[in-house]
């Protein structure tokens, strides 16, 4: 029986790393068939170099990934609530909000919006038994 | 408002230089007055003062004629259409050349990834009353995380040319990212009738907004019955949104119309 894997990565664990550094990481990851849930987020750089690299590594095994990240975007609200949402942001940066990287074979669709996220996987194939 | 201020800011960039080279342009085409031989010379004085302003203005018209140059190569801004596969981005970029060359420029199909390279139109003038407008457009391959050959294959396609078109797929996806550096102005083309919170989507218009270039999104296929722009609006609450049917050539005033503002 096959199980679904998730792995995750706290935000420390790349912060040292290069951009190059860290979509090598998180690809290693996903390409092991394994869902990544990484907290906070990449940069906007970061997140096309990682499509580009995707899909640089596309082969007949791997179809590429999934990706779906979540980030609070205070645009909405009080005064007072916006000011703390951007103290928030300067502190903590990209260590806010949440990265979810998904091989295609293992993770159909990600769907959200601004404040959740779902997470469809695919059905496996059914094999058809042979009648003896 | 929060939208009237993003435009502003993204439209910034495209802005200045449409500004810069049609100040420059106006310099480089503006007469030198050479002045009138048959008039007579109302003094030795303005004689000479005359020379040495007919110098200046030889300087001038050198100077004029340099920088001109330079910048008139500049008003041929860079268009790009982004978005997804599927999203109609060579039917738009096929209707903007009918409507302004008469003929198309790449073909279409309801599979996905039917452009597979960058394609340039060079020089399109588009006119708006008595404003013009001149453009190189870039129509690119739609932007995917994931490109499986058996798409292709349970399109009809045998699994070797199914293989191939995914191997030049994703090269698309690379070259269409690696272009982003090179536009002057966007427009990001979202098919009205599917989801437009993609992270796709998020990612190409981050990517704009990071690199100061000015954004223009565009809902398309707005002749379909699932059509729905108030989803790309409520998605993208910081732009503004048009509805079009690039396949039918509906509202393509108010895109150009749009994207003579981006670049003013």
């Amino acid at each position: 029986m096959g199980g679904l894997t998730l792995q995750f990565i706290p935000y420390s664990e790349i912060e040292e790393l290069s951009s190059l550094g860290r979509i090598k990481k998180l690809l290693k990851i996903a390409k092991e068939n394994k869902i990544v849930l990484l907290e906070g987020r990449l940069n906007k750089d970061e997140e096309a170099e990682l499509i580009k690299t995707t899909m640089e590594e596309i082969n007949d095994e791997f179809k590429g990934i999934e990706l779906g990240v979540i980030y609070p975007e205070q645009t909405e609200g009080a005064l007072l609530k916006k000011i703390k949402g951007g103290f928030a942001k300067l502190l903590l940066g990209n260590r806010m909000g949440l990265t979810i990287i998904g091989p295609a074979s293992i993770v159909k669709e990600i769907k959200k919006d601004p404040t959740k996220i779902e997470l469809f996987t695919t059905t496996p194939r059914k094999t058809k038994k042979k009648k003896r | 408002m929060p939208r009237k201020k993003s435009k502003k800011r993204s439209g910034k960039k495209a802005g200045k230089k449409a500004k810069k080279a049609k100040k420059s342009e106006e310099n480089a085409e503006e007469p030198f007055e050479e002045p009138a031989e048959d008039q007579p010379s109302a003094s030795t004085q303005s004689s000479s003062s005359s020379a040495k302003n007919e110098k200046l203005g030889i300087i001038k018209r050198f100077i004029n004629k340099v920088i001109g140059s330079i910048f008139k190569k500049k008003k041929h801004i860079k268009l790009g259409l982004y978005g997804p596969p599927n999203g109609g981005k060579t039917t738009l970029a096929n209707r903007i050349c009918i409507d302004w060359l008469g003929e198309d420029m790449g073909s279409v199909s309801a599979t996905a990834h039917e452009t597979r390279e960058i394609k340039i139109k060079e020089q399109i003038n588009i006119k708006s009353g008595k404003k013009e407008l001149s453009f190189n457009l870039v129509d690119t391959p739609g932007i995917a995380t994931k490109i499986d050959y058996e798409d292709f294959v349970k399109k009809g396609m045998n699994k070797t040319v199914a293989k191939k078109r995914a191997k030049e797929a994703t090269k698309g996806v690379i070259d269409a990212i690696k272009w982003l550096d090179d536009m002057d102005v966007v427009v990001v083309v979202i098919d009205s009738t599917m989801d437009p919170y993609t992270q796709v989507n998020i990612t190409i218009i981050g990517n704009l907004v990071a690199r100061n270039i000015p954004v223009l999104i565009v809902g398309n296929k707005i002749d379909l019955k699932k059509s729905d722009l108030k989803r790309i609006e409520a998605a993208f609450p910081q732009y503004d949104v048009i509805g079009i049917s690039a396949k039918f050539g509906k509202n393509m005033d108010k895109l150009y119309e749009s994207l003579f503002v981006m670049v003013d």
